[in-house]
């Protein structure tokens, strides 16, 4: 028995993880469109403070940022290190602890987030207890990937590790110290900063997140599914390293950006801002080398469904890491900031790079996870992909409308020095854009189940693979 | 912004783990044969253990 376990590779939570990103994609998304649906009429909440905007909101974000994209990078990164280094998970049980600790807080979260039991930080709600869980969990994962790095079989660590290692490193770093707190009761803490240096912390940790775990995480699925997907080698593999090193070593002082105009001192909003176009570079960087590897081969865009969603995906990611430095600039943002421009800038980053990356690599790792050699419809993933691309453009581009309008609205001033307009008279010209992104929310949850339903007949008609590490040639042996 | 205390201190703590591991990888041979790293993902097989007869030897 142990023999058999020992030649195989840990699919089982590889499995586990990736059925849970499709669970969590829908129900993530489904709260995101009813939020927006209450955007558009309030009344929705119904009365019940378990269904307000301000409870919903985040476990909206936490659903799909932590659980439907969290589930998705664990699970990718446990398949790539194992099948890139040629050897089994180290240690299935503390595998399998990091699958159900990492459920078990997205079920709290669940739980006390429409309770209202909140650290109110954007991005890190959890009060402490989950918080502290959530660390325990993260530690368990890193041991488990770097343990199964430290007992490789391969000699070189693939470029999609290094991503995936940056991350879980990055992210353990950004969640203690942003979380670091004084508890009162079971489910009430205080930070331990205060103020601005407490503002500082969180776009500290929240811009961070973005860049380690929305970037970091995702490129490294890119860097393993994109090949695999075209079957030929990423366009520059250099190109690929330096990619890495050089997103590693800048990402780390954009945060200021998000306190543009605060009461953060100037200087570090400056820093913020040159850092944030300093990123500019890296990220078209990686994003052309995604793109280029397709070169020569573009014909098969056409027929190939999975790789489309993989390649429009890059190009979302090039978008957004334009837009994002573009909106860094002080005089950009002073327009752009705390409008819904934000909301399109996030989405096109969440749905487009972030979503489409992770349906085209769970489109690639379903089928071999469950013993088939496709999905079992081809045809369902052709109509995902354009119900969704659709869905995003419609979601993104009526935001930006919208966000631009706000801005100038806010700006307007009379000749007498008065402001042109109130604010309620933004909130009732921006009515139509939020109808619009509600039908773009609609149609790329509809995506999601299309793709649940696809996945769910792929699982019933295959089963659990069971798959052999392939025997080494002795020229690519660890030396 | 007495937080500059932690959070320069910790940026500069991570930029030199960096450059530890990057030196790390430069002396063990993390990026000679790049050509082959890049291809060898290629030929590692996934395609279900239901058809093993694919292998050519």
């Amino acid at each position: 028995m142990t023999e058999a376990i020992a030649n195989t590779y840990n699919y089982r939570v590889v499995r586990q993880f990736s059925i849970m990103t499709i669970v969590w994609g829908v129900i993530g998304m489904l709260v995101g469109v009813f939020i927006a649906a209450q955007l558009i009429w309030p009344e929705l909440d119904f009365g019940i403070a378990w269904l307000s905007y301000g409870r919903l909101r985040p476990l909206h974000t936490n659903a799909v940022i932590f659980a439907f994209g969290g589930s998705a990078l664990i699970g990718a990164s446990y398949f790539v290190v194992q099948r890139t280094s040629n050897v089994r998970l180290f240690c299935d049980k503390l595998a399998a602890f990091t699958f159900w600790g990492y459920q078990a807080v997205i079920v709290l979260a669940v739980i006390t987030l429409p309770l209202g039991i909140t650290r109110g930080k954007e991005y890190a709600e959890l009060e402490w207890p989950i918080a502290l869980l959530l660390a325990v969990v993260w530690v368990a994962y890193a041991v488990v990937f770097f343990g199964t790095l430290a007992k490789r079989k391969i000699e070189h660590i693939y470029v999609a590790n290094w991503f995936f290692g940056a991350f879980i490193v990055a992210v353990a770093m950004l969640h203690v110290v942003n979380a670091a707190a004084l508890p009162v009761s079971l489910t009430k803490s205080y930070s331990a900063y205060a103020g601005v240096q407490d503002a500082m912390v969180q776009w500290w940790y929240g811009h961070n997140a973005v860049g380690f775990f929305l970037t970091a995480g995702f490129l490294g699925m890119m860097y393993y599914f994109i090949p695999k997907q075209i079957n030929r080698p990423i366009y520059s593999y250099r190109l690929s390293i330096v990619h890495f090193w050089a997103l590693v070593f800048t990402y780390m002082w954009a945060g200021p950006h998000h306190l543009h105009y605060t009461s953060l001192p100037d200087w570090a909003q400056s820093v913020g801002m040159v850092f944030s176009l300093i990123l500019l570079a890296p990220s078209w960087g990686g994003m052309i080398n995604g793109i280029m590897t397709l070169s020569g081969a573009w014909s098969t865009l056409r027929s190939d469904p999975i790789l489309r969603f993989l390649i429009v995906s890059l190009s979302f990611y090039g978008m957004s890491t334009f837009e994002g430095p573009m909106m860094s600039i002080k005089t950009v943002n002073a327009l752009s900031h705390y409008t819904d421009w934000n909301i399109a800038h996030v989405h096109s980053g969440a749905l487009g790079w972030v979503g489409f990356i992770t349906i085209g690599s769970m489109y690639y790792l379903l089928p071999r996870l469950f013993g088939r050699t496709e999905m079992y419809s081809k045809k369902l993933i052709e109509v995902h992909f354009w119900v969704a691309t659709i869905g995003v453009v419609l979601y993104i581009s009526s935001m930006w409308i919208a966000g631009v309008m706000q801005g100038l609205m806010w700006r307007a001033v009379n000749v007498d020095g008065t402001l042109t307009y109130t604010f309620i008279e933004s909130v009732k010209a921006t009515f139509p854009y939020y109808v619009i992104r509600l039908g773009g929310g609609i149609l790329y949850l509809t995506g999601m189940i299309v793709m649940a339903y696809n996945v769910a007949k792929t699982i019933a008609a295959g089963k659990a693979e069971e798959a052999i590490i392939p025997a080494l040639s002795p020229s690519t042996a660890h030396a | 912004m007495d937080i500059l205390y932690l959070l320069v201190p910790l940026g500069i703590l991570f930029v030199f783990a960096l450059g530890w591991i990057f030196w790390w990888a430069l002396n063990n041979r993390q990026f000679d044969e790049l050509d082959e790293a890049a291809e060898r993902i290629l030929k590692d097989t996934d395609t279900t253990s239901a058809k093993p007869a694919a292998h050519k030897h």
